[in-house]
């Protein structure tokens, strides 16, 4: 008993921490979404929640938008680096976690760049007269494509920003898999498709599953991202909560209230999905 | 029992420029129990992921059934087989991973049903159908994975090393229900193992390995009691090896002494390693024996004593019922049927 003691010594600084900076916050944020200015209980941050749905619903379907982008583009990658040797494979996923080195602030700008009226795509396109066959051919007189300040320029900065997350877990995930399992079901007398279908694809899931969370929470509680490549247009819940606590709107009794209905949907989203996980696994996204 | 079911021809195989099979010959006849034996790195794994098609040989051919077999590839070959490490699938049930195979075959759930609870009875775990393979112990997830293989009726089934994960009582209870499940079913088995004794207790014919060669092919008693070079001798059972010359036909000398022995054709005088089972050996009264030694160690194995006997050329391995003691003078006594010349490889 006195030796448990002492052996979970090591953990107080981690749960110092986490009731520090994370507990004690959540609870801020509990008490300031049911309290008015004045102190008194309420729920009228809630109830005022209701002229920001299509907040919360933009910021939902480009999030789900997003994490399909990112399965779709990443599942085939994560598979074909790990049919690879392993010098491959470390150096295709060290390639793959690069842009994380820089600044996410400088990437996105880049993009901007990228993306602009004037940027490099809209610049080449209008040097090699695609912009001009485009005019000709639909009657039009543009002088650019809009790429920037739309809704699939913060899908794009999305996936860009969180496809390694997508990528790295499925990877891990399929390079674990015994090698026998799959020379088992051939030998049982599944072709290579079969083989993918009913024994590859089934046990990436817990891979796919993690995959998608780890793109969809961030997804769903980005900022700056539509500010800087959806040009403020389409604002997204981070950006109404940052909103409401640094921005001119003060207000952070609903931004806490917000907060917690974000976190709710997320983890109901992440519940609901944890539970197809467990069984019915071919069913649900096949 | 004639026919040759599975037959290798000339097959060879190198891995990064180190040769892993060389030039193995070998058949299979149709409902034989065929032990691969030898120990690790022999080539035995790689010659029977040839024959199930995940591995291919650099020369040679495989047929089966008189049909050359080399570009069928694993999925499309009449074998299954049962792998050392189990290799069941983790995400479905007991009953799933039995008929994965058939509802590939697209053979129809109904019969499917009838043949996955006949094999789950011949395996002795019915109705363990609904249970999830990670909740079996070992010998369980292998008569799991036997199962799954034999519920297609493969014409030969191939075992890698099936018992080796599992503990010694398990191991000598599955090795006998394997080979009443190989006479009940009446299907072909070809095993791959490093137990000799394994091999010894279950096989029609063994298949002794090394280096890649094959060293001998013979029946369980051919094998024991005549093993065509030291390898095997060693190899299978315990053996004392030793040098010796021959004479002439049926005269050997060792140790210092002339043996008459029933083994000839050799050239006069020729060098030749010299074979005797430590369980040949008769302990006499020093008197009336061929060879005198000090007992350096006696160590109990159960059934017999195992006393090592220091002699003036040779330190013997001799196995006894009867009890010495350390410091004893015992003689050796050999009669020529228990000694065994080899040619020198």
């Amino acid at each position: 008993m006195k030796n448990r003691k002492l052996a979970s010594l090591p953990a107080i600084p981690y749960v110092f921490w986490m009731a520090l900076f994370v507990v004690v916050p959540l609870v801020l944020i509990v008490v300031y979404a049911f309290t008015s200015e004045s102190g008194g209980f309420t729920l009228e941050n809630f109830s005022s929640i209701g002229s920001y749905t299509m907040v919360f619903v933009r910021s939902l379907v480009l999030s789900l938008i997003a994490t399909a982008v990112c399965l779709i583009i990443g599942y085939p990658v994560a598979y074909v680096i790990s049919k690879e040797g392993p010098t491959f494979q470390r150096v295709a996923m060290m390639l793959i976690m690069l842009p994380m080195w820089i600044n996410f602030l400088l990437r996105t700008y880049a993009w901007m760049s990228i993306l602009e009226n004037t940027g490099l795509i809209n610049t080449f396109l209008s040097d090699i007269g695609i912009i001009g066959l485009i005019n000709r051919l639909f009657g039009l007189s543009i002088d650019h494509l809009p790429l920037i300040n739309t809704s699939g320029a913060v899908i794009l900065g999305m996936v860009y920003n969180y496809l390694p997350f997508m990528i790295i877990p499925i990877h891990s995930v399929i390079v674990k898999i015994d090698k026998a399992t799959i020379e088992a079901a051939e030998d049982l007398g599944a072709d290579s498709v079969t083989v993918f279908r009913k024994v590859i694809f089934p046990l990436s899931l817990p891979g796919v599953l993690s995959g998608i969370t780890m793109v969809f929470v961030p997804s769903v509680s980005t900022f700056i991202l539509s500010k800087l490549l959806g040009g403020g247009t389409s604002m997204l819940l981070g950006d109404l909560i940052e909103l409401q606590f640094m921005g001119g709107a003060y207000n952070p009794h609903l931004g806490s209230a917000i907060s917690l209905v974000m976190m709710i949907i997320v983890m109901a989203c992440m519940a609901v999905m944890n539970r197809f996980g467990d069984g019915e696994e071919q069913a649900v996204i096949m | 029992m004639s026919e040759k079911l599975i037959n290798l021809e000339n097959i060879h195989k190198d891995y990064g420029g180190k040769t892993v099979l060389d030039n193995i010959n070998l058949y299979v006849r149709d409902k034989e129990f065929v032990t691969l034996l030898g120990p690790s790195g022999c080539g035995k794994t790689t010659t029977l992921r040839i024959i199930g098609g995940f591995e291919t040989p650099d020369a040679g051919v495989v047929y089966f059934d008189g049909k050359n077999m080399s570009d069928v590839p694993a999925h499309r070959r009449p074998v299954n087989t049962v792998f050392q490490r189990y290799a069941l699938f983790t995400h479905m049930d007991v009953y799933d991973n039995v008929a994965f195979g058939l509802r590939i075959s697209k053979v129809g759930e109904s019969e499917i049903k009838e043949r996955v609870e006949r094999m789950l009875k011949l395996v002795n775990l019915p109705d363990y159908g609904p249970r999830e393979v990670s909740s079996l112990s070992g010998g369980e997830q292998q008569r799991i994975a036997i199962a799954r293989a034999l519920v297609n009726h493969p014409r030969v089934l191939l075992l890698d090393e099936p018992l080796g994960a599992l503990d010694l009582k398990l191991r000598k209870d599955m090795q006998r229900e394997l080979k009443a499940i190989q006479q009940q079913v009446g299907i072909t088995f070809v095993y791959v193992t490093h137990d000799q004794e394994e091999a010894l207790t279950m096989s029609d014919t063994i298949v002794v390995m090394n280096k890649g060669k094959i060293q001998q092919i013979g029946t369980p008693v051919d094998i024991y009691n005549e093993p065509k070079n030291a390898f095997v001798a060693d190899f299978i059972g315990e053996s004392n090896i030793l040098d010796g010359i021959m004479h002439k036909d049926r005269l050997v000398s060792f140790c210092g002494r002339r043996f008459d022995c029933l083994d000839g054709g050799f050239a006069p005088d020729e060098a030749v390693d010299v074979v005797v089972r430590p369980e040949d050996f008769e302990i006499v009264p020093p008197e009336q024996a061929q060879m005198v030694g000090t007992v350096k160690s006696v160590v109990f194995m159960g059934v017999h004593y195992e006393i090592m006997v220091e002699t003036e050329h040779f330190t013997w391995m001799v196995h006894s019922i009867y009890e010495t003691h350390v410091g004893d003078r015992v003689g050796l006594f050999l009669t020529p049927d228990d000694i065994h010349i080899m040619r020198k490889s």
